[in-house]
């Protein structure tokens, strides 16, 4: 009852928001929400530390890129066939790692979003280093004009809110339990009859569909593709805004995407901007050996002791 | 008519002269946006420096044109093309800036014309090295300053064949900027009668260069062209030493190489190295003097991104003070019709399409002998006249030209 | 000839199999060093690659002021980068105990970003220069290449220091520590050993290895504050083909990967940056615990 009506409230907010606040960068704040909640689906709730989702967010912007600028695909349907994809590629990176469990895992997905980044490097259609530009935002439904910025942020806000719901009642449903059994203890959940590689495998698919979602969104907004965004700098950061938010907490992502993207804004212009790698850094170091539970989850476990 | 009416009719002439001279400035002030690569690859050949260069030519109108405050803001893209073109766009939406300068990297340079296109701004790019930025990439407000890959290759290109150096073997970063700048230098080196043997594409980035080099030992090939840019370029060159291709007589020509490169590598390793420079700092008693100015600021001699940063904010407020306003169109007018004379370029022309066409000059690497001090790296070969580095306006694909 | 055949000149060949060999051997010291780490810590050192750039910092550094060379340096930058190492792991790292193992790996990817962002701010992003040393200088004419001496020497000191490794794991008293440790640290706390003393030992050993690594490709690539963060990443992949096992595996892995790579370069140039990534599927594909790992 209580986070019903604190949804809506932030819902209410995130609607007279851009009024207040410069509507682009709130959509790239949405974007980078979106990814760091789909990031913890497989972290917070399949307990995977992958490092490589830079590969399906990225990728997936491409790909919508492509779609748009090059086939004249309509808005919704481009961002779509870029989730799709960074899915599909999701299946094939997924069914290697999760050969592999704890820190193998890891390595594995870094490596091979490593090597999806070199083919990126050297693609024509990607553009290579100068990246695909000039990608148009066309119209949603085939008549808002998406090139005015505020039709263009209650676009990416229907979606953000669409895709957090899947992922929340994901959470909740039987396989969100299931999953959340695995990662606290596989050998029983195996013993229990599960097909444990399966679930982890569609995990690991759902959350990679989603970054993609996140990352064909992101192209549309800034009408551009580039290298940065399938960087293994990328992975590092989705990491530390999942767990700067809180790990395993519905809206700890995004929270923490706020913190760090308000952050980087910030300090970009200011003096402090060439330390913005060892500010991050920082952040990461503190957040792992004080902060564990992250924002979140500290305000949890702090009303939870409180009431 | 009455006195009164006069009156009236004269204070509100007066008024409207005062509120026409203030409209000519939009919001009172002229705003210019440093967008660079403060932390990352190209932190050394722009970055900070290029935000010293900028304020030094405010500097020179003493912070006021037109009777406007001039202030700069600076931001670091980090050298991520979608962090340049949101902050672009939110100077451009929010904080009135008028003007961008610098964008080093064409990712940047791209992304940030697409925001100056949109809305109508002036876009003056100093660092980034792609020739399509005046041709199939032009958009009217861009204007490109200091160098591009054609003046690049036609400089060292042509010269090192005139030289004798008449077989090539290209080591090429493989992606797009590295494939334009080989088949920009293949192109001047044909037509100078000489012939590429072949090229080894190597991974961007890559640091260990001896198996390329290797295969450029084989070719055979009297001069080995490297092109790409930064670490890749430092990292050949040191390779190349080691394996012995300078020592066996086949001849390096870099293709891309900064001054802080060069500084990087030492005059150990660099030296007699071929390269196409827009600026060096010890050209005449102007440059001397205005880089001794920006080395007590930053301790080092400036490339020649941070003087075309300079000379192009310099152009900028020359033409707003020679106007009267800062409206893009009539400013950008005032741009092309006056020559760009400072002490980065003479008779400097801005050409319709975008491109700044000014003298480049062939640079050949000093000596550890012949060097008497710090930071004394090059010595000037040959002047290259801006028509002949550039090109003809014909070769432009720019649609707006 | 089958070289002929396919169209590689034979010099070529050999050329690019000697390449491969003396990359292999970077390879193969830094995998060892994230062996050794793993061991005992259970936890991937993604800082590896920082601390194999400040390897090559520290010689310049040590050339410059200390006047010792690049012999002193060879010496004193590795134990002077293992011991800032060891401080890391008795400050930072031993809170960790009892956490799950991937917060390790956070905790030393942060790490990474600061010390190789704090570099950058200081020396910028192209880097330092460093001579070969003279001793070195020069090279021999092989008939099919021209080895400079300084790769060769390379190729020997990685060798040497395998081999060193290797028999200070399998031949003394602190060595079996160290393997008793990794298989049970519990047991060994109860005999009276100090583990935690030999964890911050382990730890500040692997780290020395990558300074080691450091010192011996400053020479040769420039020294710049990124040069480890992309090696690391092919070290992860070779360490996931080998398995973390055993030491003589992460050799043996890492001068094969070099060969590989340097094959790759001659018949399938595109292809060079990602071969090792691609033999790492395969790898994972028939043999999930890799080459020389027990079951994972």
């Amino acid at each position: 009852m209580n986070s019903k009506i604190g949804y809506l409230v932030a819902i209410a907010l995130l609607l007279v928001l851009p009024f207040v606040v410069y509507p682009v960068f709130l959509m790239k704040l949405l974007c980078f929400a979106l990814f760091a909640s789909a990031f913890n689906l497989i972290l917070g709730f399949g307990g995977l530390l992958s490092f490589g989702h830079a590969a399906f967010f990225g990728g997936a912007g491409y790909i919508t890129g492509h779609a748009l600028k090059v086939w004249g695909l309509p808005t919704e349907l481009g961002i779509l066939f870029g989730a799709l994809t960074a899915g599909l590629l999701g299946v094939l990176i997924g069914m290697l790692a999760i050969r592999r469990q704890g820190i193998y895992f890891a390595m594995i997905t870094l490596a091979m979003a490593q090597m999806v980044y070199f083919i990126f490097v050297s693609s024509d259609f990607t553009g290579g280093e100068n990246g695909l530009q000039g990608v148009p935002r066309g119209y949603a439904l085939g008549f808002i004009d998406l090139q005015n910025d505020l039709s263009m942020y209650y676009f990416v806000l229907t979606i953000f809110i669409v895709a957090f719901a899947i992922i929340a009642r994901t959470v909740h449903s039987p396989f969100g339990q299931v999953l959340s059994a695995i990662r606290d203890n596989e050998d029983r959940a195996t013993s229990l009859g599960y097909d444990v590689d399966r679930y982890k495998l569609l995990a690991f698919v759902l959350s990679a569909t989603f970054a993609g979602l996140a990352g064909g969104t992101k192209t549309v907004v800034f009408q551009l593709a580039s290298l940065t965004d399938s960087h293994w700098h990328m992975s590092g950061e989705v990491v530390l805004m999942t767990l700067l938010g809180g790990l395993g907490t519905i809206v700890g992502p995004s929270v923490g995407a706020a913190i760090i993207i308000t952050l980087q804004n910030y300090l970009a212009s200011g003096p402090l901007g060439a330390w913005v790698p060892v500010v991050l850094g920082l952040i990461f170091v503190v957040c792992v050996l004080a902060f564990r539970r992250g924002v979140i989850g500290e305000l949890q476990a702090f009303i939870r002791k409180s009431f | 008519m009455s006195i009164l009416k006069k009156l009236s009719l004269s204070v509100s002439a007066v008024a409207m002269m005062a509120s026409a001279a203030a409209a000519e400035i939009s919001d009172g002030i002229v705003k210019i946006g440093v967008l660079t690569d403060m932390s990352a690859t190209y932190s050394d050949v722009a970055g900070q420096g290029t935000v010293v260069a900028a304020q030094m030519a405010i500097d020179e109108f003493n912070g006021t044109v037109a009777g406007a405050p001039i202030e700069l803001v600076t931001a670091d893209h980090q050298n991520k093309a979608d962090i340049a073109a949101n902050k672009a766009r939110e100077w451009g939406d929010t904080q009135q800036v008028d003007a961008f300068a610098e964008l080093v990297t064409t990712s940047v340079a791209l992304a940030v014309f697409e925001v100056a296109k949109q809305q109508n701004k002036i876009a003056l790019v100093s660092g980034a090295a792609s020739s399509p930025l005046t041709s199939d990439a032009c958009i009217p407000t861009g204007l490109h300053w200091t160098y591009n890959t054609r003046a690049l290759a036609v400089g060292t290109g042509s010269a090192v064949v005139k030289e004798g150096g008449d077989t090539w073997f290209f080591l090429t970063a493989d992606y797009a900027f590295g494939e334009a700048l080989q088949a920009d230098v293949t192109r001047v080196v044909e037509a100078e009668g000489g012939k590429v043997l072949g090229a080894a594409k190597h991974p961007f980035p890559a640091s260990d260069f001896s198996s390329f080099v290797l295969q450029a030992q084989a070719s055979g090939a009297k001069v080995v062209g490297l092109a790409n840019a930064g670490g890749d370029t430092i990292n050949a060159i040191k390779a190349a030493n080691e394996f012995g291709l300078v020592a066996a007589g086949q001849k390096i020509a870099g293709l891309l190489v900064f001054l802080s490169d060069v500084h990087a590598l030492g005059l150990e390793t660099a030296q007699g190295l071929q390269m196409t420079v827009s600026f060096y700092w010890d050209m005449n008693d102007e440059t001397r003097a205005w880089s001794q100015k920006f080395f007590d600021q930053t301790g080092k001699m400036p490339t020649g991104v941070q003087a075309g940063t300079y000379s192009s904010v310099l152009q900028y407020l020359k033409a707003i003070d020679a106007t009267g306003s800062d409206d893009t169109d009539t400013v950008l007018a005032k741009m092309r019709e006056m020559p760009v004379n400072d002490m980065f370029a003479t008779n400097g022309i801005l050409r319709s399409d975008g491109r700044m066409v000014h003298d480049m000059f062939l640079a050949e690497v000093k000596s550890p002998a012949e060097s008497t001090g710090p930071w004394d790296y090059l010595k000037i070969v040959r002047t290259i006249p801006g028509e002949e580095a550039y090109g003809p306006l014909s070769e432009s694909n720019c649609p707006t030209k | 000839m089958l070289t002929d055949l396919l169209g590689i000149p034979p010099q070529v060949l050999f050329g690019q199999l000697m390449l491969g060999l003396i990359n292999g051997a970077f390879y193969a010291v830094l995998s060892l060093g994230l062996a050794v780490i793993f061991g005992l810590l259970n936890i991937v050192n993604f800082a590896h690659g920082a601390f194999y750039m400040l390897g090559a910092f520290a010689t310049i550094f040590i050339t410059q002021y200390l006047g010792i060379g690049y012999w002193g340096a060879l010496i004193v930058a590795p134990l002077v980068v293992g011991a800032f190492g060891a401080v890391i792991e008795y400050f930072l790292l031993r809170r960790l105990t009892g956490v799950d193992h991937l917060y390790g790996l956070l905790l030393t990817f942060g790490l990474a970003l600061v010390i190789e962002g704090t570099f950058v701010k200081m020396f910028g992003a192209s880097g330092v220069p460093y001579p070969v040393p003279e001793q070195l200088a020069g090279g021999v004419n092989l008939g099919f290449m021209f080895l400079p001496w300084y790769r060769a020497w390379v190729v020997v000191a990685s060798v040497a220091i395998c081999i060193a490794t290797w028999l200070l794991f399998e031949r003394t008293k602190i060595g079996a520590y160290l393997r008793a440790g990794t298989e049970n640290p519990k047991l060994l706390q109860a005999f009276g050993v100090n583990v935690p003393l030999l964890t911050t030992l382990a730890y500040g050993y692997g780290v020395a290895l990558a300074a080691f690594a450091g010192v011996l490709v400053a020479p040769i690539t420039q020294v710049s504050p990124l040069m480890g963060s992309n090696l690391i990443i092919v070290v992860f992949a070779v360490v996931v083909i080998g398995g973390m096992g055993s030491i003589m595996g992460a050799v043996v892995t890492g001068l094969a990967m070099g060969v590989i790579e340097g094959l790759t370069r001659v018949f399938w140039p595109e292809a060079s940056a990602t071969v090792i990534f691609m033999v790492m599927a395969i790898v994972l594909v028939l043999r999930p615990a890799g080459l020389f790992g027990k079951t994972a």
